[in-house]
């Protein structure tokens, strides 16, 4: 099982018709995703090597059943974007779109909340979400996925997450879904949303995390992860050594207190009885030798359904 | 992008925030010029981003003309914590009764804006927060909703600001609640705000940080330009497109991805080396944005060896490769790269660099044993 996605889910690419939207949402199907419509407004009618593009949402839904929406669009056209998808039935919104004004992704963030409780948005500001050999909805490389499980990976950083996947299938361990969750001041999945998801997916034995600085969202996970996670978790946090930005008034840290470090995540996710890597590279050594014993252990409790 | 406590002011007063009337200037004689318009007693403040300046001696109250070319003088110039004073703000002096804090600011977490008030403003608030949680009053505000005068009136007398401050203190908490959501700025904070001994509320400091993801909508932003507190690097890389932070160490850093990048320079750090920047070329990484990344880095005196990090996703590493050996016939480089490429088509372009036979390139095949080259040849260049 994979999480948020599978081989039966249909999307729709709203900004299909741009030169990004062609781009990823062509390389999205060519994986096997189910690519099946378009949106964009004032060219309904018209297609993209076959796939027909219409002037809304509500539209792709009724023709085509679309359940899930990539949305390649403009900042300044983002927002609304959402709402459209959200307003017209979609269940999962994968927003890729960088530089939308942090009033704005809070205002979608609320109206989500408010009117659209069953909808979750992926990003802003990711790399999307591929569940390998079934789904890819974003700009992640199918290439470097290997389909099978039995690890999750949820990470806020783009080439990081590439990374990590790639780590994994070099050494021959299959990833059951890959959740780019962005890291942007208001994502709308956030690090506990994704560790609940995998907590309760069956196929999901283990969980590779990938941090950095700022925020608090690494702290809350570690909360999570050590009240409810049964599943072993190994992590790593980029920015130990980052310059620290010029940082402007006291607000942030009243709020966060010492939160927000590297230092402070990678003690959080630790006494939450996480195993911390120093570097990628080893995060993904360190998965595997998880998943060998996984496997060992599997193999001496019950064989393998 | 964040503001000098002047232009704060300038934009609190769009919003109609109360704050000191004042002028700006970068000479002694300017200076001087403006506090004899503003008219005496006035308090010469130091424009610089950083915490700390009234000890420094960045802040002098001035009773009349000859005070005030005295402090203008000390005070344009002075090196508060590595940042060099080139422009004061004269504002007419108050006489302060009480001393608050304000700010608003967005919880990520919780996902709304936060609203925070305490009577204990002035002195060190984060120790307020520290030892007195309880005299910060905290307001978690729904985008949706707002701030209205109510809800303002209502956050102050939870902060238990006195009395004859309360009227005051809640039309200034909507008017930077605007300043906050219609001014899109990120942070919007005043300590202090102050109640005056004639009874009135001021903004007597102004911390803003715009959200320059909004500046589409903002074109008045602007005349918000910086007047030349910036490296010279970064105001390089910053025309080029690029994100680049000046650091200390002797290791260039280029990478794809600002999480890489800081990977990367985590590595360098664990391997016993340092690094000179952080300098992140996003997602893609052309010809010729690798040639501008290495133009900028080849400014820089410390730099030893030059680290280039690069994960190719849908960018192939191929391609990555033959961009590098172009920017190398466009830059003369002073420092050899150590390349580690990997990713999608990682194996084509280790042979294509390797048939190149440049003399400035080593490969090396994992982020650490790419590290540790570079900051071997670095040491040794030393």
């Amino acid at each position: 099982m994979s999480i948020f996605v599978d081989e039966n889910t249909r999307v729709v690419v709203q900004g299909l018709t741009g030169s990004q939207g062609r781009f990823h949402g062509l390389r999205n199907r060519a994986y096997g995703t189910k690519v099946v419509a378009g949106v964009t407004p004032g060219k309904g009618g018209q297609d993209v090597e076959g796939i027909p593009v219409y002037d809304t949402v509500e539209a792709a839904v009724a023709a085509e059943g679309a359940d899930a929406s990539f949305v390649v669009v403009p900042p300044r056209a983002a927002p609304d974007a959402i709402l459209q998808a959200a307003a017209a039935g979609i269940r999962l919104i994968v927003c890729i779109t960088e530089h939308i004004p942090a009033k704005d992704e809070a205002y979608v963030a609320a109206l989500l909340r408010r009117d659209f409780g069953r909808t979750r948005l992926i990003g802003p500001n990711c790399p999307g979400v591929i569940s390998p050999g079934k789904c890819n909805i974003g700009i992640t490389s199918g290439d470097i996925a290997l389909p099978g499980g039995p690890v999750g990976i949820v990470s806020r950083s783009g080439t990081l997450t590439y990374q990590a996947l790639h780590e994994l299938s070099q050494q021959g361990v299959g990833q059951t879904t890959c959740v780019g969750i962005g890291g942007d001041p208001v994502p709308g999945t956030t690090f506990v949303d994704v560790l609940q998801a995998f907590q309760a997916d069956p196929e999901t034995l283990a969980v590779m995390m990938i941090g950095e600085i700022g925020g608090d969202g690494e702290e809350r996970a570690a909360d999570y992860i050590k009240a409810e996670m049964t599943k072993p978790v190994v992590a790593y946090v980029a920015g130990v050594t980052a310059p620290e930005g010029r940082k402007m008034g006291h607000a942030g840290a009243i709020v966060s207190g010492s939160r927000g470090t590297a230092k402070a995540k990678i003690e959080a996710l630790e006494a939450a009885g996480v195993i911390v890597a120093p570097n990628p590279t080893e995060a993904g050594e360190l998965m595997v030798k998880v998943v060998e014993s996984l496997d060992d252990g599997r193999a001496a409790a019950s064989p393998r359904q | 992008m964040d503001l000098y406590e002047y232009q704060g002011k300038q934009y609190f007063a769009r919003f109609g925030v109360p704050t000191s009337s004042g002028e700006a200037a970068d000479t002694v004689a300017e200076a001087v010029a403006a506090a004899d318009r503003i008219g005496y007693p006035v308090v010469l403040k130091a424009q610089v981003q950083v915490g700390g300046r009234g000890k420094a001696g960045g802040v002098k109250l001035a009773a009349n003309r000859e005070e005030a070319e005295l402090h203008a003088g000390n005070i344009l110039g002075l090196d508060i914590k590595g940042h060099v004073t080139k422009r004061l703000w004269i504002e007419k002096a108050t006489d302060i009764a009480r001393e608050y804090y304000v700010s608003f600011t967005l919880d990520r977490a919780a996902k709304v804006y936060l609203c925070l008030v305490s009577a204990r403003g002035g002195i060190d608030i984060e120790e307020v927060a520290a030892t007195a949680p309880d005299s910060i009053a905290r307001l978690h505000i729904d985008p949706l909703v707002g701030l209205d005068r109510a809800a303002a009136a209502a956050q102050v007398a939870a902060a238990e600001l006195d009395e004859e401050a309360r009227e005051e203190a809640a039309d200034t908490l909507v008017a930077l609640y605007r300043c906050f959501v219609e001014g899109d700025a990120d942070l919007v904070e005043v300590n202090p705000l102050v109640l005056t001994t004639e009874g009135h509320v001021l903004a007597l400091d102004a911390k803003v940080t715009l959200d320059d993801d909004a500046g589409f909508r903002h074109p008045e932003w602007t005349e918000f330009v910086d007047f030349g507190d910036v490296d010279v690097r970064e105001r390089l890389a910053k025309e080029k497109g690029l994100n680049y932070i000046g650091l200390d160490g002797s290791v260039g850093i280029i990478a794809n991805g600002a999480g890489l990048a800081m990977s990367t320079l985590d590595v360098v750090n664990q391997v016993g080396g340092s690094a000179a920047n952080f300098l992140d070329i996003g997602g893609g990484a052309n010809a010729d944005v690798m040639a501008n990344a290495l133009e900028v880095i080849n400014t820089d005196p410390k730099v030893r060896a030059i680290l280039v990090n690069i994960f190719g996703g849908i960018v192939r590493c191929d391609e990555v490769a033959r961009g590098i050996l172009t920017a190398l016939g466009r830059v003369a480089l002073a420092s050899p790269i150590v390349l580690r490429l990997d990713g999608t088509n990682a194996a084509e372009a280790h042979r294509i660099i390797e048939e190149a036979h440049s003399d400035s390139i080593v490969t090396e095949l994992t982020m650490i044993s790419a590290a540790k080259a570079a900051v071997e040849i670095a040491a040794s260049a030393a």
